[in-house]
């Protein structure tokens, strides 16, 4: 009955979703104030389907039952509840409707926050995102409906893939997905603007909390992703350059040039059909994004069962969303005149080269992912493009960012000069460049160029991007009131561009000092890695409530005292007759010590794969950091006190006409 | 005129920036492009010693010996014929004979192929798609089940 419900619930919203689409377009050809304001209701009424949905596939997990074809090959019985209910996105029927519940639950949001919206914009946007879930549900009532029925029904359950139990990956699919789908709104918004040809300060004003939003989401979810991955696969890296994750970093590259170019675009009036296409580039790099993991055209961890009818759909889908949003901007975009002159040594200046940076870098990244596809599809051979390729082409991009985001941080709108930003810089340049030298030779007493050049980048962008918060609370007589009168936004920039730095300090750390071994060791024999003595004194059975696990112990000294005992773990999942590694490791800010476990010989001795990670940390610290940055500039009180305004300026434009 | 100068003066910075970029992205794509092989396709030769690429293919049942540490050879089969692999280092956890395995590396002097990376997916829904597709032509289902190969492989 429940899943029947659920499944009724999403034609339903179907329906909505159409209505919802068209009517406030009708609205707007015949300047119908009730049409458009049906948007709203549209919007929400979809939302609560999609609700009742969601909720409905979680009460089938909950109660495990497999009459439901999804549930019966994603839960069992032993599967502890949280995982269970995190099973719900565990594959693809379930992590189409996560995304649908968060695309509905963004439209929502627009239909409450942005009430003070002129009418007609907030229409329009809310008609665009239901184009949108209008596909989307379709894609999944007729592809991949998560309330299929399964007779007759298995006692049993296939189980959720092992990878995924794990608090990590728990939440890292929907936090990456509110960030995908949250550009889905700005889309939306750059779709709407090209239809009323209006895109002023007051649009980017409206846009920007919603980019940033999405983009905090974003950030966070491929942070969690490479912690996950760290932990769960065994590999102690952090970063494969994966298909997938390339295809969740390409949005971020394009989003965080948008965020940058919507700045320029509300203060200085400049670069407005760039910002459009930002948007719909952004967005069709999230969609681009959904299509390259759910399609299973890759080889890849995160790829499921390959359906080519669903990689088609999602094609088509894709074909079309991009194609006209992309065929609107060429035939409106000329109407959207920039005022003004655009200064290269000026903030939107320095802005606008950020924005060259973080578009090539996407490029290339698309390039290589894209690739191989594309020959693989022409039938001209197969081939994989490594990890050392985008870095080759990864680093030497994002380098200048670093010292563009020093620059940006004291060079002014509209004019800079030259001989002002020496005088400002200087100290930093100089503090900077110390500590470039002194911190890889004080912590592991050997320079690399790579540590230098990332400790160089990391302080300078950690301690230019301060001077701005600091000066403004210098100009304040009290150092209380100096912090308090910074704004939310002011704090949000200097906190996610110091998580640049410290992003960059620590992957500089971990390249340059990190030591990888794989090792065999007999029981009670030991291995030295670093400064460390490795002893691994054997293994054990060990149960979990769905799997049994042959635990390893192994002792870490440093010298003579001893650092840490670690319990890594081989899981076998009797329900799914999967083998898991379970690493462990001893965590500390300025190193990690890795141990995961291979295999055991028949000898009794086992294979070991030991790290050694300086300042792994800082890496998903500089991430957390950017999210939180993000939360910041996102609540400013500024975005609300001037929608407030804008509304009255449009009440009060209104009421003479 | 100096905002003419200026404007030209970034469309050229633009212009050398991209080409920089351009021809940095195409060096590193050149050098680090690896072509997905299956065994067929290495015992036909043809192929450059050293050059790095991929090898997929099924683990041979009973191909598998272990030496000192963990030096570990096999071979990898598709269904006509085989090539000897040498790797160093921990197989991941899905590695079994007689399952997919992709790996990265190059052709030896001796023909044997010395595998840096080993890339393994059990099941059959997660084999990787290259080694499914390598193995089609097998009437039955499309199931990838490739079961008349085994025998070739074991003999």
């Amino acid at each position: 009955m429940i899943p029947e419900l659920g499944h009724f619930a999403l034609i339903l919203a179907l329906g909505i979703a159409l209505l919802q689409t068209v009517a406030p377009l009708i609205g707007y050809a015949r300047r119908d104030a009730k049409l458009l304001a049906f948007a709203g209701s549209a919007a929400q009424g979809q939302f609560f389907c999609i609700a009742v949905a969601y909720v409905c596939l979680t009460i089938s997990f909950v109660d495990t039952d497999f009459s439901v074809a999804y549930v019966a090959a994603n839960a069992h019985t032993d599967l502890p509840l949280i995982y269970r209910v995190s099973a719900v996105w565990g594959a693809h029927e379930g992590s189409l409707l996560l995304w649908m519940f968060m695309l509905s639950g963004w439209t929502f949001a627009v239909s409450v926050f942005n009430r003070r919206l002129p009418a007609d914009l907030s229409a329009l946007v809310i008609a665009i995102l239901g184009v949108i879930s209008t596909g989307l549900l379709l894609f999944m009532l007729l592809t991949s409906n998560p309330f299929e029925r399964l007779f007759p029904v298995p006692l049993q359950g296939r189980d959720l893939n092992p990878l995924l139990q794990d608090f990590g990956l728990a939440i890292h699919p929907p936090t990456l997905y509110m960030g995908y789908v949250g550009f889905s709104v700005a889309f939306a918004f750059a779709v709407a603007a090209l239809i009323t040809g209006k895109l002023d300060a007051a649009w980017a004003r409206w846009t920007r909390p919603w980019t940033t939003t999405a983009w905090m989401f974003l950030t966070l979810g491929i942070t969690l992703g490479s912690w996950w991955a760290y932990n769960e696969l065994g590999w102690g890296g952090w970063w494969f350059w994966d298909p997938v994750e390339n295809a969740s970093f390409m949005p971020w590259l394009a989003g965080t040039a948008l965020i940058h170019s919507l700045a320029v675009t509300e203060k200085r009036g400049l670069l407005k059909s760039w910002t459009a296409l930002l948007a719909i580039l952004t967005f069709s790099l999230s969609l681009l994004g959904t299509f390259l993991v759910r399609s299973g055209v890759l080889v890849s961890v995160h790829a499921f069962a390959s359906d080519p009818a669903r990689g088609l759909f999602i094609l088509i889908f894709m074909a079309i969303v991009t194609g006209s949003a992309l065929l609107l901007y060429a035939w409106r975009a000329p109407k959207l005149v920039s005022i003004g002159e655009l200064n290269l040594f000026s903030r939107e200046g320095l802005l606008l080269f950020n924005n060259v940076f973080l578009v090539v870098a996407a490029a290339a990244i698309l390039v290589g992912t894209l690739y191989p596809l594309v020959l693989d599809a022409l039938n001209l051979g197969k081939i994989s493009v490594g990890p050392p390729y985008f870095n080759a082409v990864f680093l030497p991009m994002i380098a200048p960012l670093f010292v563009l985001v020093g620059l940006g941080a004291v060079v002014p709108w509209k004019k800079g000069k030259v001989g002002e930003t020496w005088q400002r810089l200087k100290l930093p340049a100089l503090a900077a460049v110390a500590i470039a030298i002194v911190l890889p030779l004080a912590l592991h007493g050997r320079a690399t160029l790579l540590a230098v050049t990332g400790a160089l980048l990391g302080a300078w962008t950690i301690i230019a991007a301060s001077q701005d918060v600091w000066r403004r609370i210098r100009a304040k007589r009290q150092f209380i009131t100096g912090l308090t009168s910074v704004p939310r936004a002011v704090w949000g920039m200097t906190l996610a561009h110091a998580g640049l730095g410290v992003w960059a300090l620590g992957v500089a750390f971990v390249i340059s000092y990190g030591f990888e071994k794989d090792v065999r060791l007999a029981p009670n024999a030991s291995t030295e890695i670093g400064d460390f003595t490795f002893g691994f004194v054997g293994a054990q059975e060990a149960k979990g409530p769905n799997f049994v696990a042959q635990q390893g112990e192994v002792t870490i000294e440093h010298g003579d005292h001893s650092v840490a005992t670690l319990y890594p773990q081989k899981r076998f999942y009797p329900s799914q007759r999967n083998v898991m590694t379970e690493s462990a490791v001893e965590a500390s800010l300025l190193r990690d010590l890795y141990v995961s476990l291979g295999e055991r010989f028949d000898d009794g001795s086992w294979s070991l794969r030991i790290y050694v990670k300086p300042m792994i940390r800082l890496i998903w610290l500089g991430g957390v950091l950017m999210f939180l940055g993000g939360c910041l500039a996102a609540s400013d009180r500024r975005y609300r006190l001037a929608m407030a305004a804008d509304r009255k300026a449009v009440l009060d434009g209104a009421q003479p006409a | 005129m100096t905002k003419r100068r200026q404007r030209l003066l970034a469309v050229a910075a633009l212009v050398v920036g991209v080409g920089v970029a351009a021809a940095l992205g195409f060096t590193a794509f050149r050098k680090n492009m690896m072509y997905f092989y299956t065994p067929s396709d290495l015992v036909a030769g043809g192929v450059p010693e050293g050059a790095s690429l991929q090898l997929g293919g099924l683990v041979v049942q009973g191909s598998l010996v272990r030496a000192e540490g963990l030096k570990i050879e096999f071979k990898v089969a598709d269904c006509e014929k085989n090539v000897p692999v040498r790797y160093e280092g921990v197989l991941p956890d899905l590695f079994r004979e007689g399952q997919g395995v992709v790996a990265d590396g190059h052709l030896g002097p001796d023909k044997v192929f010395v595998a840096t990376r080993i890339l393994a997916k059990h099941d059959e829904n997660y084999m990787p798609p290259q080694v499914a597709e390598s193995l089609k032509g097998n009437p039955e289902s499309g199931k990838h089940s490739c079961m008349p190969f085994k025998a070739v492989a074991a003999s």
